[in-house]
């Protein structure tokens, strides 16, 4: 039993602290200054709190509690290891930043009320951190399932547009989905015990077919919720619909519980997978990185296209999932550990820079109302903090060094460029190819991130309406700045990173990266092989040069600096419409990737009057898994309506017939 | 470390800002000589960069901090990939703060803050520059990486210093993922230096244009800077070829000021028949159209990780 001060009992206090403030909003749901200014600031300080718990925590012994609420002789079961510490850690500073944010984003007068909006917000915050501690399969679904739902009344939050609730509908449906395999594969763990709480899990032997069914189940679920292909089709609905915020949370939080969920289920309560399970996650989550972002390049809203990010950073997260799974089978336990923390750490850094790119877009959707990346542009003249700020989250995620994104990507890759060694034929050579398709979709991902950039806060404003966008508040700012030093220093300080992260593998795997006697600023995890990278010195040599270039070229060349229009080749005024589209950008991610899209194309003639050119483009999932399925279904439920016929007597036949059936059933 | 490693890296960066210019000369001079025509003079590059220099800046109205911003980021990530790159040493003081992969993204950071300074003046021209460009280099990009993967795999590093200190030293050998590799590698270096045929650094009809499109905002200093900079990742792909498939003559380890003194030849000796080799190849294809690029560029890739796979295959 933990005492009262230790790190869980703590955790877990402040977690109910989120209820409590979101319960607080209730009392004046309408008064903005309340749950804005009062109470989305106190849930950031919670959040900071819980991170600081969660962090410092790391090295102290697991922990385990029993909370005597819900039904009667069945107690909820928390615990804290250091798995949990590291997602408690992600939740609470990611989150930390989008509170700050929010405080300053809802207004009076867009669909719900902001009081039950913060309610709605904090629960769902409480409960992703109550399915971090969860500690059994009651505990864990009831949280899983309050986040599912509070995370559906905040998607849903402007109820009065149907395309909101479509979309609605449609993340509640996957959610539940997924839901009944997590369920299902807890069902397998349980093992013959009848026992729910994990530690009965950990104990119980499952044979090879029991333990890799609850291993494709747990896939199953944990994937409709993350977004692994097929599942994906819910976050690009999901994610435009909701207000920013909340976007941010969903992309950069939720779906890491997802990834905590799996690696929950295989390395803890499985405990020892076999190594070719690792192939499915890998194969899958090569096949949504590389999906994710060609989707990603094509598309015209910002927050799809952010969207369809997540989902190929899902992908890489599932890639370095599955090379784990390999390389804890075969026996390479320290490259597994490696592995585990290339994930963790792009969780972590996907939490933030994902949540500072949608933090982003809610400034601009505030500032202008635009979604659509055809009517922005021209931004960071009049939003420069927005831009600038949003311009490291950008750099961050493109995967460039000295930003976060690139250590994680540096480490995967670094990670792939030994599984040459796996001592297993045929995939021994297939496993190093997982690199290209990785490099290549981290090349993408630099493509969609300039097309994000340029076309939103770069150029000419396509609409006169910009010219009024105003820039990020106090609240709103001190929220992307939040996020963007996560960004920064998390790119910057790798070794202090990684020895937290190595916590949580020691515990999991029984490794972790040896780190002793290197310098604090050099990471170099692999000791059998001359691999390091020292992001603050190549930061110093890059800005040394930079610095030293603009001195000597200010000093020596003294040139005044004149502003003229745009040279428009003497054919008269040029016009922001002669931009690039977004539809142009992605022109040529189009035309290469041309097998992966549904495109519908309204070509124009020479001889029309209006002339429109319109293309669209859809995700070959719709209509080629989920209409047939969909299809499918509403035949099944017509079949079975035919009993409905509506007139008492029919019923009272059926009862008859069913006591008959019973009663021969009985004698 | 000692004096003789700082010296390295000293001559090293500055061969690199100094030569750049002048293997830029040597190719365009070759390439004159391969079409007979009168070649220019080997020193125009300089010329070029010390007018520019003297010039008042023009700026368009419209530009934003980033785009005076972007020509000194391009230009200090280029000198950085200088000073990692074993052009005439391999005992460099800064060999371990960026492996071949973070070489890969200093590039990257050069790509990106190329096209979204392209992209903030907000013509057709800068945008429809900045989205070609992203193009050949999302190809481009991974297939520089499976060609250091390779190397990588054959050396045990994926320091590139030490990837030549190993090849040198390892007894002379053949090694066929190398070759595929090296094939790969040169068509990555034609595409991403903007040279034929992916695109003509001597095109003026802007809608054949890739590189130059993206530069045609820019004046004075800041088309020096940038000017410059192309010039140094020439060099710089170049001197990654060096290290690659040609490392012997650069000194190994910090064995001594004689070492490195005969390195400077060694690099010349190397830049020259590079340099021909370079225009012989731009002499004798021509420039694809822009639709084909990405065809070539695959090509490329797929080059690089045949590479991978025959050296998985075959161990060498």
């Amino acid at each position: 039993m933990a005492s009262i001060d230790s790190p869980l009992t703590i955790s877990l206090a402040l977690l109910a602290c989120w209820a409590v403030v979101g319960a607080v909003g209730l009392l004046r749901p309408h008064s903005v200054a309340l749950v804005g200014r009062v109470l989305f600031p106190l849930g950031a300080i919670i959040g900071v709190g819980l991170a600081i718990v969660a962090a410092l925590s790391l090295t102290e012994p697991v922990e385990h509690a029993t909370l005597y609420i819900g039904l009667p002789d069945l107690p909820m079961h928390a615990r804290l290891d250091n798995l949990s510490r590291v997602f408690l850690a992600l939740l609470g500073s990611a989150s930390a930043g989008v509170s700050l944010f929010a405080a300053g984003y809802f207004r009076k007068g867009e669909g719900t009320a902001p009081g039950v909006m913060g309610l709605q917000y904090h629960l769902f915050l409480a409960s992703m951190g109550f399915v971090l501690v969860a500690d059994d399969a009651y505990a864990f679904m009831v949280a899983w399932e309050t986040m599912a739902l509070t995370s559906y009344f905040l998607v849903t939050a402007q109820h009065g547009i149907p395309e909101i609730r479509s979309a609605g509908f449609l993340y509640l449906l996957m959610a539940h989905v997924g839901a009944i395999a997590i369920l299902l594969s807890f069902g397998i763990l349980q093992g013959g015990t009848w026992l729910f709480s994990f530690d009965a899990m950990r104990q119980s032997t499952l044979s090879t077919p029991w333990a890799t069914a609850a291993f494709l189940l747990a896939l199953f679920g944990f994937g409709a919720k993350a977004g692994l292909l097929p599942l994906h089709v819910w976050l690009p609905e999901a994610h435009p619909a909701a207000p920013s915020p909340v976007s941010a949370l969903m992309s950069g939080v939720m779906l890491k519980t997802a990834v905590y969920g799996v690696l929950r289920v295989t390395f803890d309560l499985i405990g020892d997978p076999l190594w070719w399970w690792g192939l499915v996650p890998l194969a899958l989550g090569l096949a949504t990185a590389i999906y994710g972002v060609v989707f990603a390049a094509v598309q015209t809203d910002m927050k799809r296209l952010l969207a369809y990010s997540s989902v190929e950073n899902i992908g890489v997260l599932f890639t370095g999932i599955g090379l784990a799974i390999v390389f804890h089978g075969v026996g390479m336990t320290e490259l597994a550990a490696l592995a585990l923390i290339a994930v963790l750490y792009h969780s972590i850094n996907h939490a933030f820079m994902k949540s500072l790119l949608f933090l982003g877009t809610g400034a601009v959707l505030h500032a202008t109302g635009e979604r659509n990346l055809g009517r922005l542009g021209g931004l960071i003249h009049r939003m420069p903090w927005a831009a600038w700020l949003t311009l490291v989250g950008v750099l961050a995620i493109a995967g460039l060094p000295p930003l976060n994104g690139f250590v994680s990507e540096w480490l995967l890759l670094q990670t792939f460029l030994f599984s040459h060694e796996v001592p297993q034929p045929f995939v021994n050579m297939l496993l190093p190819l997982g690199a290209a398709i990785v490099a290549l979709a981290a090349a993408l991902a630099g493509y969609v991130m300039v097309k994000f950039f340029g076309i939103v806060f770069l150029g000419q404003p396509r609409e006169s309406s910009l010219a009024v966008a105003h820039d990020v508040d106090g609240f709103e700012k001190a929220g992307l700045v939040w996020l963007a030093i996560g960004c920064v220093l998390l790119g910057l300080l790798p070794n202090q990173v990684i020895h937290a992260l190595g916590a949580a593998t020691e515990q999991l795997l029984g490794a972790a990266p040896n780190l002793a006697g290197q310098s604090w600023w050099m990471l170099a995890p692999l000791t059998e092989r001359d691999v390091s990278y020292a992001p603050l010195v190549l930061l110093a040599v890059i800005v040394a040069v930079i610095a030293a270039t603009f001195l000597i070229v200010r000093v020596v060349y003294r040139r005044p600096v004149r502003r003229v229009p745009t040279w428009d080749c003497g054919f008269g005024r040029l016009d922001p419409r002669m931009q690039d589209t977004a539809e142009g950008f992605g022109q040529p991610i189009r035309h290469i990737f041309v097998s992966f899209f549904d495109m519908e194309r309204d070509l124009p003639s020479p001889l029309d009057h209006a002339p429109r050119y319109r293309v669209k483009v859809s995700d070959r999932f719709w209509k080629g898994v989920y209409l047939p399925i969909a299809a499918l279904l509403s035949r099944a439920a017509k079949s079975v309506a035919w009993l409905q016929q509506g007139r008492i007597s029919v019923y009272l036949t059926y009862s008859f017939i069913t006591l008959v059936v019973l009663l021969a059933v009985m004698l | 470390m000692s004096a003789v490693a700082w010296l390295t890296q000293f001559l090293e960066v500055l061969a690199a800002l100094v030569l750049a210019p002048l293997f830029l000369g040597w190719v365009n001079a070759c390439r004159a000589w391969l079409q007979n025509r009168r070649a220019p003079s080997l020193l125009l590059p300089y010329h070029g960069i010390r007018k520019l220099f003297h010039k008042d800046a023009v700026i368009a109205e419209s530009a934003s901090p980033l785009f005076r911003l972007a020509p000194y980021v391009v230009f200090g990530a280029m000198v950085a990939a200088a000073a990692v790159i074993p052009s005439m040493g391999t005992g460099l003081p800064f060999r371990s703060a960026a492996d071949a992969i973070a070489l890969v993204g200093l590039f990257a950071i050069a790509r990106v803050f190329m096209s979204l300074a392209a992209m903030d003046i907000g013509t057709a021209f800068g945008t429809l520059g900045a989205r070609r460009d992203m193009m050949i280099g999302f190809l481009a990009e991974p297939a520089l990486l499976m060609v250091i993967f390779v190397a990588s795999l054959l050396s045990a590093t994926t320091a590139l210093p030490l990837i030549a200190e190993r090849l040198v030293i390892q007894p002379l050998a053949l090694y066929p993922s190398l070759a595929f590799t090296a094939v790969a590698f040169t068509m990555v270096l034609l595409a991403e230096n903007a040279r034929i045929p992916v695109d003509n650094p001597a095109t003026h009809l802007e809608l054949t244009m890739i590189h130059e499109a993206m530069l045609l905002e820019y004046s004075a200093r800041h088309l020096a800077l940038m000017e410059w900079a192309a010039a140094l990742k020439l060099f710089n792909y170049a001197c990654i070829g060096f290290a690659l498939f040609v490392p012997w003559g650069a000194s190994i380890g910090s064995t001594g000021i004689g070492a490195l003194a005969l390195s400077l030849p060694a690099l010349l000796a190397k830049l020259a028949v590079a340099g021909l080799w370079l225009a012989l190849l731009e002499t004798v294809s021509a420039k694809l159209r822009v639709f084909r690029a990405p065809e070539f560029m695959a090509t490329a890739f797929m080059f690089a990780v045949l590479g991978l796979l025959v050296h998985l295959l075959l161990g060498a």
